[in-house]
């Protein structure tokens, strides 16, 4: 109970002082998941659509894989990044690893399929009202995707924001792949994996404070500018 | 909206990655890190030779597994054996002893298993398993769990059973986890000291020779991995065993302790 009360108050202290370590590391969690975030949309999100208008045989064996991958271990994914980053593995002249660049590619693995299969659901409801329409228009595949994208574009941000919230808060893989490297890979979640491992309590509790109000903030930034939940529509 | 938003969070991205200066990836043991004389040590580094030192801190097993792959330019550790076998296996040149400190036994306070009066290290561990008081061992492979494992052989027994328990963490995590329990660690001394979270543990065993432990700097082998950066690792060993660095590890104290002691020949041992 003491440690929770001296990590809040460490936690105001950093954050009134600007400490410098601290917004460091908090731009690069910033930089790390929101890069990790965009990509992971832009490859989640029309798959999500495609899925949902397309019919082919393995279909179902294909949702049902995604839905899985959903709970992929983040453990086993910056593992298999790192051997294939390694120096001495089949990327590895790439000389990607311990770089920020590798972080975000793990964190792209984790949460595609996340944003994918909500996607996925999102658009399908969506395509069940549109479908006899979009048909009846002659459109193409690339269209009605295209117009699905759009017209859930509101339940396609929570789709991100779900993405988002596992990739700010993950530390599994990118603690392998980044390496925790001070100045160059730490983030705030490996900061606190630090900071626990040094027994100072006070001081990880501290961080973990900083990244839920971070990701409170993010969340809250993002609704406002795109528009959801205003007070006039229901 | 969201397009002109998801554009511009793309380029301000792309516009955050900043070019670095010269650098060089070291893998580092956890004591040599969380003892905080890497703090006191890397700007000073970086303002000497210019070289900004990237640590990546792990047990020494992990560090020289690194530094086998090729993944860091260069490693510090402290398991003579380890060291030598990667040398032998043509993974690094040679290595460059530069300071030393001791491991230290800690304990639950009432000492249910009398280690205090234990007149070597040995003798502790064999009056720790004739009680079966809880004991936490490293378990990862780490310079401070090949120590350990040799004060047990040196000791004659095994360990195993309910009380020998392998956390397979970094020294910080198995900190935590024994004062937790309440058990007997070997740990490092400098990671006992900036240790915080101690409960009911106290020093209980020091000064053997068996707990002296040797640091030192192995540079990855340029033949067996072109790309690591050679000239800067040969930059910062000199910088290592030099003066300078004598000076700074010498006069580095936590808790009015000097936590280690520079030991580096000047002259390079090929």
């Amino acid at each position: 109970m003491n440690d929770i009360v001296s990590g809040l108050t460490q936690a105001v202290r950093l954050i009134a002082t600007l400490d410098a370590n601290l917004v460091e590391i908090s731009l690069r969690s910033l930089q790390v998941t929101l890069s990790a975030t965009v990509i992971a949309s832009a490859l989640g999100l029309p798959l999500g659509a495609w899925l949902a208008v397309s019919r082919f045989r393995l279909r179902r064996v294909v949702i049902a894989t995604l839905n899985a991958l959903m709970g992929l271990p983040p453990v086993v994914v910056g593992l298999i990044v790192y051997v294939m980053l390694s120096r001495s593995g089949p990327l590895g002249v790439l000389g990607l690893l311990f770089t920020p660049t590798a972080m975000i590619i793990a964190q792209v693995i984790i949460i595609t399929p996340i944003i994918a299969s909500i996607a996925h659901q999102a658009i399908r409801e969506l395509w069940a009202d549109y479908h006899d329409l979009l048909i009846s228009l002659h459109t193409t595949r690339a269209q009605r995707v295209a117009t699905l994208l759009w017209d859930s574009r509101r339940a396609l941000l929570t789709a991100s924001l779900a993405g988002f919230g596992r990739a700010i808060g993950e530390v599994g893989a990118i603690m392998i792949v980044g390496g925790n490297i001070d100045h160059a890979t730490r983030v705030l979640t490996t900061a606190i994996a630090l900071e626990t491992a040094k027994g100072d309590f006070a001081m990880a509790l501290a961080l973990g404070f900083v990244l839920i109000g971070l990701a409170l903030a993010i969340n809250l930034a993002l609704h406002v500018l795109s528009g959801t939940e205003r007070g006039s529509r229901w | 909206m969201i397009a002109r938003l998801i554009s511009s969070l793309l380029l301000v991205l792309l516009l955050a990655t900043p070019l670095r200066a010269e650098m060089l990836r070291m893998a580092v043991t956890t004591s040599f890190a969380n003892s905080g004389l890497a703090d006191i040590l890397l700007p000073e580094i970086a303002r000497d030779t210019g070289i900004e030192l990237q640590l990546l801190i792990v047990g020494t097993g992990q560090a020289l597994r690194l530094g086998a792959a090729g993944d860091v330019d260069a490693v510090l550790v402290h398991s003579r054996e380890a060291e030598e076998a990667f040398i032998a296996q043509g993974h690094a040149t040679h290595r460059r002893e530069i300071m030393y400190n001791d491991f230290i036994i800690v304990g639950p306070r009432h000492d249910p298993a009398h280690v205090a009066g234990a007149g070597s290290a040995a003798e502790a561990f064999a009056r720790i398993a004739r009680a079966g008081a809880p004991f936490v061992s490293r378990g990862d492979d780490s310079g401070t769990h090949r120590a350990e494992l040799s004060i047990w052989s040196r000791a004659g027994v095994t360990p195993s059973g309910a009380w020998y328990r392998a956390t397979g963490q970094g020294m910080g995590a198995a900190l935590n986890t024994a004062s937790g329990m309440g058990a007997y660690i070997l740990t490092d001394r400098a990671s006992w000291l900036n240790f915080s979270n101690r409960a009911d543990l106290v020093l209980l065993v020091q000064g053997d020779p068996a707990l002296f432990n040797q640091y030192a700097f192995l540079p990855v082998n340029p033949a067996r991995h072109p790309h690591v950066r050679a000239q800067e690792a040969a930059l910062v060993e000199a910088w290592l065993t030099g003066p300078r660095a004598r000076e700074l590890i010498d006069g580095y104290r936590l808790h009015g302790q000097q936590l280690f002691h520079f030991n580096a020949t000047p002259m390079v041992t090929k």
